[in-house]
């Protein structure tokens, strides 16, 4: 079940989530994303693996700026982490390596490797 | 005073300015900073699935080996580096964590060492810093911090919301340090890779609010703020014509332009 995978790659507890919304309203990239951060917590608590397919967890940019404001200590981070690794284990690639701009400094490119391919 | 000093790639090729500037501004005010005889890739972002800890061998390597050198502290320059080093240092004070991670590894035993962004090393030598100065800056800047030098709350080297590091040495150059709600925000990061776009808005938002605040010039220690800032200026440019780009600075060249009474790259900042 989805729920179950993602607590065992993120090691977080998703029902201490009351729904606040905390992240989202400190979360910067909500203005490119699909579903909010409340509402992937909400949707792995339903088992509803729609959420796979959501972009969200590929605009999160790790900031911990969601974690640091939750009042349970939800490190939402390490959920958006776990969607992607569940993703990325599966042998998908999000990114073409052929098409990385070779020119920009490597802690971009390492980390967007580190990111999105697995 | 002698310390260990990490660079990382980013120092060492598109923030070549950056470490330049450091190892001057430092050694003004009595700071040698050593680099490491060996060092690699820290892995540039801490891996968060907690049943893999393959990401984590890098960064525990190089921790390591600074000890194996004979240091007790570590200083970092990087935002980036500074962030995955230090949790992977928070890692390990796990003693089951790192028993998991030796078994990747030959390395000696983890005695501890500290790990310091030089920002860090900075708090208590306002002084010293404030004799150093030749020319005081006397310009207003909006310092900015971005994610990783405050997130997690673990790593964090100041209050991780209202950060006041970077302010103090802005004032103790004799520059204005404007106060912006954005300064601990993130830049875009890693997506100037996969959604320029997107960074393209977040830098938009981001100068736009430092001007509104009355600055005139923004200060990182991100070398990736800092090159994600820079180059999406121009993209903010073309799709806003009535912008006006905002010079960047990293910290260290700040101090140096302080201590020496001139500035060497120029008014627009087009150095890389």
């Amino acid at each position: 079940m989805l729920l179950e995978k993602v607590e065992e790659i993120s090691g977080e507890n998703l029902y201490a989530c009351y729904q606040c919304g905390r992240c989202t309203a400190g979360c910067p990239m909500t203005g490119e994303m699909d579903l909010m951060p409340n509402q992937i917590i909400l949707a792995i608590l339903r088992n509803d693996e729609s959420v796979l397919d959501a972009k969200t967890p590929w605009v999160c940019a790790q900031c911990y700026q969601c974690g640091v404001r939750c009042p349970k200590n939800v490190d939402i981070a390490k959920i958006m982490e776990a969607l992607r690794e569940i993703k990325l284990r599966s042998n998908v690639n999000y990114i073409d390596l052929k098409k990385i701009n070779k020119s920009y400094p490597q802690i971009a490119i390492v980390a967007a490797m580190r990111k999105f391919t697995g | 005073m002698e310390v260990a000093y990490y660079p990382g790639c980013t120092l060492k090729t598109h923030a070549k300015e950056f470490e330049k500037a450091a190892l001057k501004a430092y050694r003004a005010i009595g700071i040698e900073l050593k680099e490491l005889d060996k060092w690699y890739c820290c892995g540039t972002v801490y891996s968060l699935a907690k049943d893999n800890i393959m990401y984590k061998v890098a960064s525990v390597r190089n921790i390591l080996n600074a000890q194996k050198e004979g240091f007790d502290c570590l200083i970092v320059l990087c935002s980036m580096c500074y962030n995955t080093l230090k949790q992977a240092q928070e890692f390990i004070k796990d003693e089951s964590n790192l028993a998991r991670i030796k078994a990747f590894m030959d390395e000696e035993e983890y005695k501890g060492i500290e790990i310091l962004h030089g920002l860090e090393l900075l708090k208590d030598k306002m002084e010293e810093i404030k004799k150093a100065v030749k020319k005081p800056l006397n310009r207003k800047y909006a310092a900015y911090y971005g994610c990783t030098l405050l997130r997690p709350k673990s790593v964090a080297i100041d209050s991780y919301e209202k950060p006041s590091i970077m302010e103090r040495l802005i004032e103790a150059l004799g520059g204005i340090a404007v106060e912006w709600p954005l300064k601990n925000e993130c830049c875009g990061s890693y997506n100037i890779i996969t959604n320029k776009e997107i960074v393209v808005e977040r830098v938009r938002h981001i100068i736009e609010n430092a001007r509104q605040r009355g600055a005139e010039a923004i200060v990182t220690s991100c070398p990736l703020c800092y090159f994600n800032l820079k180059e999406c200026q121009k993209d903010v440019k073309r799709i806003y014509p009535g912008f006006e780009e905002m010079p960047l600075y990293y910290y260290t060249e700040l101090m140096n332009e302080a201590f020496n009474g001139k500035f060497d790259k120029g008014e627009n900042n087009n150095g890389s």
